[in-house]
């Protein structure tokens, strides 16, 4: 996490070297294709293989449960991010769900709320961020983590600082159960990265651009203004009225 | 009743008939029942469902591209480029991004296991001509995800010009790798690259 932080720091520092004909959102692209590769390569080594035995080794019913537990962490601050971006309701809901699934969704693992009828929302301090008016800034490769901007990367540290399962005690449990999160993850994933692999003609830009519309459709929460032409997709929207 | 009045009847009633036989079926119907039977016809296909991908890709030629305006497609993730295209280099573009279009569509549609669809309301006036139709995928535990379907009225009925997955375009996505692509290897670099990862692709199967 300070590793994290101490990255974006130096990205900051460097980041008036940038190429002319460089695609204006991604003014670093050089170095986030460096790491790019240095990511692919970890993640076709490890990552992937890994993620692969999780996926044959558990039955997809305890992968759900799994997810779910995580997910109900999650939860606690999507809340919060809710209520920074004004949405109350939303907010009260993710902590009604929080409540409903940590107790008679044991700990979390059956999401009991969904069926009752609280939807499952996507929020983090990016997105908080977007909606504030803060523009997305240079896109970044982060090392191991992967697609991200200056915005969103600095959300991220703050989404890993204010993470429950930090305060998790003795961490001879809590660190493993960190590295369970990430293979959980990475295998939840990997439908969608075979598919990014057919789809593309250079994984690089496919995957940039896919990564900068997905941001700008979750901080629009899924509602972005349509256009057909036009394509800045760096411009941060206004900031909610409710 | 007169001769001329049931004629007039006649008349009026024929020009109703037309009038309905013209009108197109509604976007978001054509979207909801093209989506529910295609996706019938491949649980019950016990071929496709060994993995022939070969048959797959026939259901999807036969079902779903005649929804899908693909020149409107190529054109838009072309940009400005499709202007300095030649009719014969706009034919092969079409052509291979058709192709690989569809096989990725067939892997997507590979992976389905039974997940729940939800398909929107759909939000236009009766006169658009250009609407969005909206589709939400269901999955435990997790955000539906949302697939929205960009479409347009044409003579032929209402086609799809994009498909968005989870906010992505897939025309805005190819956009910058096809302007990239042509910046440094020219329209004919791009036909090629088309081509070559259509090879590539129907190899690996």
């Amino acid at each position: 996490m300070r590793r994290l932080a101490l990255f974006l720091a130096v990205v900051a520092a460097c980041g008036c070297a940038t190429s002319p004909d460089a695609d204006p959102r991604d003014p670093l692209e050089p170095m986030n294709r460096a790491v790019y590769e240095f990511n692919d390569t970890f993640d076709q080594a490890i990552a992937t293989p890994v993620a692969k035995a999780y996926r044959g080794v558990l039955h997809v019913e305890i992968r759900n449960r799994i997810s779910n537990f995580w997910s109900n962490i999650g939860d606690v601050f999507i809340g919060v991010n809710n209520v920074l971006q004004g949405k109350f309701q939303d907010g009260v809901e993710d902590w009604a769900r929080v409540a409903f699934n940590s107790t008679i969704g044991l700990f979390g693992i059956h999401d009991v709320a969904s069926d009752m009828g609280l939807e499952k929302h996507d929020e983090d301090f990016g997105q908080t961020f977007g909606r504030w008016g803060v523009g997305s800034g240079p896109y970044l490769v982060i090392p191991f983590i992967g697609p991200s901007t200056l915005r969103d990367g600095t959300g991220l540290v703050l989404d890993f600082h204010f993470d429950p399962w930090n305060d998790v005690t003795p961490s001879s449990f809590r660190d493993p159960m960190w590295a369970l999160r990430f293979v959980n993850r990475r295998a939840e994933l990997l439908d969608a990265s075979s598919l990014l692999e057919q789809a593309a003609l250079d994984r690089y830009i496919f995957l940039r651009d896919a990564y900068l519309q997905r941001r700008r459709n979750q901080i629009y929460d899924g509602q972005p203004p349509r256009r057909r032409e036009e394509d800045d997709v760096n411009e941060a929207p206004k900031p909610a009225v409710k | 009743m007169t001769m001329k009045k049931i004629a007039c009847f006649l008349a009026s009633l024929l020009v109703l008939v037309a009038a309905h036989a013209q009108e197109a079926t509604a976007p978001d119907v054509l979207v909801k029942t093209v989506t529910l039977e295609v996706l019938d016809l491949i649980v019950k296909d016990k071929e496709i469902q060994a993995g022939n991908r070969a048959k797959l890709l026939q259901v999807i030629n036969a079902k779903v591209l005649p929804h899908f305006d693909f020149e409107s497609m190529t054109s838009l993730a072309m940009g400005q480029n499709w202007r300095t295209a030649t009719p014969e280099q706009r034919k092969q573009l079409i052509d291979a991004f058709r192709t690989l279009l569809v096989r990725t569509y067939a892997s997507a549609l590979a992976a389905y296991s039974d997940q729940k669809f939800d398909f929107r309301p759909l939000r236009a006036k009766p006169t658009d001509t250009d609407v969005l139709v909206q589709v939400r995928v269901m999955q435990p535990g997790s955000q539906p995800v949302p697939i929205d379907y960009s479409m347009e009225k044409t003579p032929a009925g209402w086609k799809a010009y994009d498909v968005a997955v989870g906010g992505v375009s897939l025309v805005a996505n190819y956009r910058t790798e096809f302007a990239t692509v042509v910046r440094s290897s020219g329209i004919d670099g791009l036909i090629r690259d088309l081509q070559a990862k259509n090879r590539q692709l129907e190899q690996r199967k």
